[in-house]
C-alpha cells in the first residue's frame, strides 16, 4: 500500500512538471514580450519593467527561477494589472468558484445518482424512458446552451432569478445547474448501467431469498456496489465542471476563478493565463490522486499494482 | 480414371432448394444490416447527411452572404425574406447558421480524421511494441490525459493566436483544426493500444509472423484491420467532442474570427441582446445540440452494430 502511494505520488508530481514546463514554453514561444502591444515607451523605462519582471534573464534562468517559485506557491505577478500576482487573484477569486464548483458537485452526484438508481429499478418502463430521455439530451446541450436558455426563462420571462452578478443564494442557482447539467446526465446513465449489473448478480437473489425487505436489499447492497463506477468518473467529473465553470461564470458573470481566466485570455495577460493553467493542473491532478487513494479503500477488489492493467 | 456417366444424377428443381444455404455476408455488411435496424441511428445518420448537404449547398441558394449587412433590418425576427431573423448588424441569421454549420462540420471531420492518424499510429506501435516502448508511451498518454483536454486546446489557441497574427482577433480555423488534432487523439491511441494488445497474441498473428511479414505489415494489414470496429466508433464519437470544443472556444473568444460565423459564436454574439431578442440563441443554439444529439445517437448505434459484444 505505501509502495502504492509513493508511486502514484511521484508520478502525480512528474506530471505537474510537465504541465509546468510544457506551459512555460508554450508561453516563451509567443513572438514579442508581453509589453510589446503597448505604446511606444523609453528604452529606460522599458529595460527597467523587463527587469523588474525578469525579461532580460536568458531563458533556462527565468525557467529555473519561475520553477523555483511554483516549488515554494509563488505563480508569479500579473502584467496586465500591475500589484497584483497570481496568488492574489486566486485567493480572491477561488473561493467563488469552489463554492459554485461544491454546489454543482452535489446536484450532479444527488440528482444523477438518484435518476440512475430509479431507472434501473423501473427498467424499460415510463421512469426509466423519462430518465434515458433526459440524460441523453443532458449530453448533448453544453452549458453555455443551457446557461443561456435558464438565464432567458429563470430571469427575463419569469423573473425568478437574477440573470448576473453573486452574493445571494439566488444568484447560485442557475450557474450551478447550468454547470450540473451534462455530469448529472452522465451519471445517471452510468449509475443506471451498474445498477443494472448489480441487480442481476447472483448475490442478490441471496439477499431476496434471506428475506431481506426490498429498501435494505436496493440501499445496502445494490447502491454500495453501483457506485463504484460512479467514483471512477469523478476525474472527469471535475474536469468538466472546471472547464464549465470557465463559460458558465462568464454567462452569468460570477467573479470567479474561471471567469477570470477567460478575461485574462482576452487581455494576452501570459503570467497569469500560464499560473492559472498550473494552479488548475495541480488542483485536479491531486484531486485525482485523492479519488484514486478513496477508490482502493472503498474497493478492497482493487489491485494496488501501481498503474499497470 | 473414368467415371461412369450413370453416376451422375441431375438434379429436380427441389433438391436444389434444399442445397442453397445464407449467402456469407461480411463484417461489414453484417454491421450495415445491423445499423439499419435502429431507427434511432439511422434518423441521426440521414440528419447528418442532410445537414452536409445543407452546409455544402446551402449558402448558394441563399440570396445573402454571410457577411452581407442590411442596417435597416436589424436584430428582426424571423420572416419570409430572413427565416431565422437577422442579427444586430442586419446579417441574415440562416445564411449564418449554414456557414456556421460548415465550420462545425469541418472540424468535427478533421479532428475526428488527425485523431484518426495520429491514435491508431500511436497506438499501433505502443501495443505492437510492448514491454518498454509501451510503458513509455503510454505513461506519456496519461500524464496529456491527467489535465484536461479543453485546457491544453486553450493553451495551444492562445499560443497560435499569438504565431499567426493574420488571422485577425480569433485564432482561425486552422489553429483549431491543428489544436483539437493535437489533442484529441489520446483516447484513441488508448483503444487502439488495448485492440492490438489481445490481438498480436492470436494465431492469425502468429501466421503471419511464421511465413514471414514484416512487423509493420502484421501491424497495419492484420492487427489494425481487426480493430476496426472500436476505432470507428471512437473516431464517430470524437466529431461531437469537436464540435462542441470548437462552439466552446468560440463562445470564450479563441475560435474563428469575424466576420465568419459559427454556432459557438452566434450563440456567444446573441447573448448581449438576449433579453430582447431570443431568436438571435435560438436556431445557433437548436443548431449545436440536434447535432451533438445525432452524432453521439449515431456513435452509439455504430457501436451496437460494429462490436456485438459489447451491447449491454
Amino acid at each position: 500500500m505505501l509502495g502504492y502511494l509513493i508511486r502514484r505520488l511521484l508520478s502525480a508530481i512528474f506530471a505537474i512538471w510537465v504541465v509546468i514546463t510544457v506551459t512555460f514554453i508554450f508561453m516563451h514561444l509567443i513572438p514579442g514580450g508581453p509589453f510589446q502591444t503597448e505604446k511606444a515607451i523609453p528604452e529606460a523605462i522599458k529595460e527597467n519593467i523587463e527587469a523588474r519582471y525578469k525579461l532580460d534573464q536568458p531563458l533556462h534562468i527565468q525557467y529555473l527561477d519561475y520553477l523555483g517559485n511554483v516549488v515554494r506557491g509563488d505563480l508569479g505577478p500579473s502584467y496586465k494589472y500591475r500589484g497584483q500576482t497570481v496568488n492574489d487573484i486566486i485567493s480572491e477569486r477561488f473561493p467563488v468558484s469552489l463554492q459554485l464548483g461544491l454546489l454543482t458537485f452535489v446536484i450532479a452526484i444527488v440528482l444523477g445518482m438518484g435518476a440512475g438508481i430509479v431507472a434501473a429499478l423501473y427498467q424499460g418502463r415510463m421512469p426509466d424512458y423519462i430518465t434515458m430521455f433526459f440524460s441523453t439530451v443532458g449530453i448533448s446541450v453544453p452549458s453555455f446552451i443551457l446557461g443561456t436558455l435558464l438565464m432567458y426563462v429563470f430571469a427575463f420571462r419569469l423573473g425568478l432569478l437574477p440573470a448576473a452578478m453573486w452574493g445571494t443564494p439566488q444568484h447560485v442557482i442557475m450557474p450551478a445547474v447550468a454547470l450540473a447539467g451534462l455530469p448529472t446526465a452522465f451519471i445517471a446513465r452510468l449509475t443506471r448501467s451498474s445498477m443494472l449489473d448489480v441487480l442481476n448478480q447472483d448475490y442478490m437473489r441471496t439477499a431476496l431469498a434471506k428475506g431481506l425487505s426490498r429498501l435494505r436489499i436496493i440501499w445496502v447492497h445494490a447502491v454500495k456496489n453501483a457506485i463504484i463506477p460512479v467514483i471512477t468518473y469523478s476525474g472527469p467529473l471535475l474536469a468538466a465542471i472546471l472547464t464549465g465553470s470557465f463559460i458558465v461564470e462568464n454567462i452569468f458573470a460570477v467573479p470567479g476563478l474561471g471567469k477570470h481566466f477567460v478575461t485574462s485570455i482576452y487581455n494576452r495577460d501570459y503570467t497569469v493565463i500560464l499560473g492559472l493553467t498550473i494552479f488548475y493542473s495541480i488542483l485536479l491532478i491531486g484531486l485525482n490522486m485523492f479519488v484514486d487513494f478513496a477508490y482502493t479503500l472503498i474497493d478492497p477488489r482493487i489491485k494496488l499494482t501501481g498503474g499497470k492493467e | 480414371m473414368q467415371y461412369p456417366k450413370e453416376l451422375f444424377v441431375r438434379l429436380t428443381e427441389k433438391d436444389v432448394q434444399a442445397e442453397i444455404i445464407r449467402p456469407s455476408i461480411t463484417y461489414w455488411q453484417d454491421a450495415w444490416r445491423r445499423l439499419k435496424k435502429n431507427p434511432v441511428a439511422m434518423i441521426s445518420l440521414i440528419f447528418i447527411v442532410f445537414l452536409l448537404l445543407v452546409a455544402l449547398f446551402g449558402p448558394y441558394f441563399s440570396p445573402y452572404s454571410y457577411s452581407d449587412q442590411d442596417f435597416d433590418r436589424q436584430n428582426q425576427g424571423p420572416s419570409i425574406e430572413h427565416p431565422f431573423g437577422t442579427d444586430s448588424l442586419g446579417r441574415d441569421q440562416l445564411v449564418r447558421v449554414m456557414y456556421g454549420a460548415r465550420i462545425s462540420l469541418s472540424v468535427g471531420f478533421v479532428a475526428s480524421l488527425t485523431t484518426f492518424i495520429i491514435g491508431v499510429i500511436y497506438g499501433g506501435i505502443s501495443g505492437y511494441a510492448g514491454g518498454r516502448v509501451d510503458n513509455i508511451m503510454m505513461r506519456i498518454v496519461d500524464i496529456l490525459y491527467s489535465i484536461p483536454f479543453l485546457l491544453w486546446v486553450i493553451m495551444l489557441m492562445v499560443l497560435f493566436r499569438e504565431i499567426f497574427p493574420a488571422t485577425g482577433g480569433g485564432a482561425g480555423l486552422y489553429s483549431i483544426f491543428i489544436a483539437l488534432g493535437l489533442v484529441f487523439w489520446l483516447p484513441m491511441a488508448r483503444i487502439v493500444r488495448g485492440q492490438i494488445l489481445s490481438l498480436k497474441e492470436q494465431e492469425f498473428a502468429l501466421a503471419a509472423q511464421t511465413i514471414g511479414a514484416p512487423k509493420w505489415k502484421i501491424l497495419f494489414r492484420h492487427l489494425i484491420p481487426n480493430a476496426m470496429g472500436p476505432i470507428i466508433v471512437t473516431a464517430t464519437l470524437s466529431i461531437p467532442e469537436a464540435i462542441f470544443s470548437e462552439a466552446f472556444l468560440s463562445f470564450i473568444g479563441l475560435g474563428v474570427s469575424a466576420p465568419m460565423a459559427s454556432w459557438g459564436m452566434l450563440a456567444s454574439d446573441a447573448l448581449s441582446s438576449l433579453r430582447s431578442f431570443p431568436h438571435l440563441l435560438m436556431f445557433p443554439a437548436l443548431a449545436i445540440s440536434v447535432t451533438l444529439l445525432a452524432f453521439n445517437f449515431l456513435g452509439d448505434g455504430l457501436q451496437d452494430a460494429l462490436d456485438p459484444r459489447m451491447r449491454k
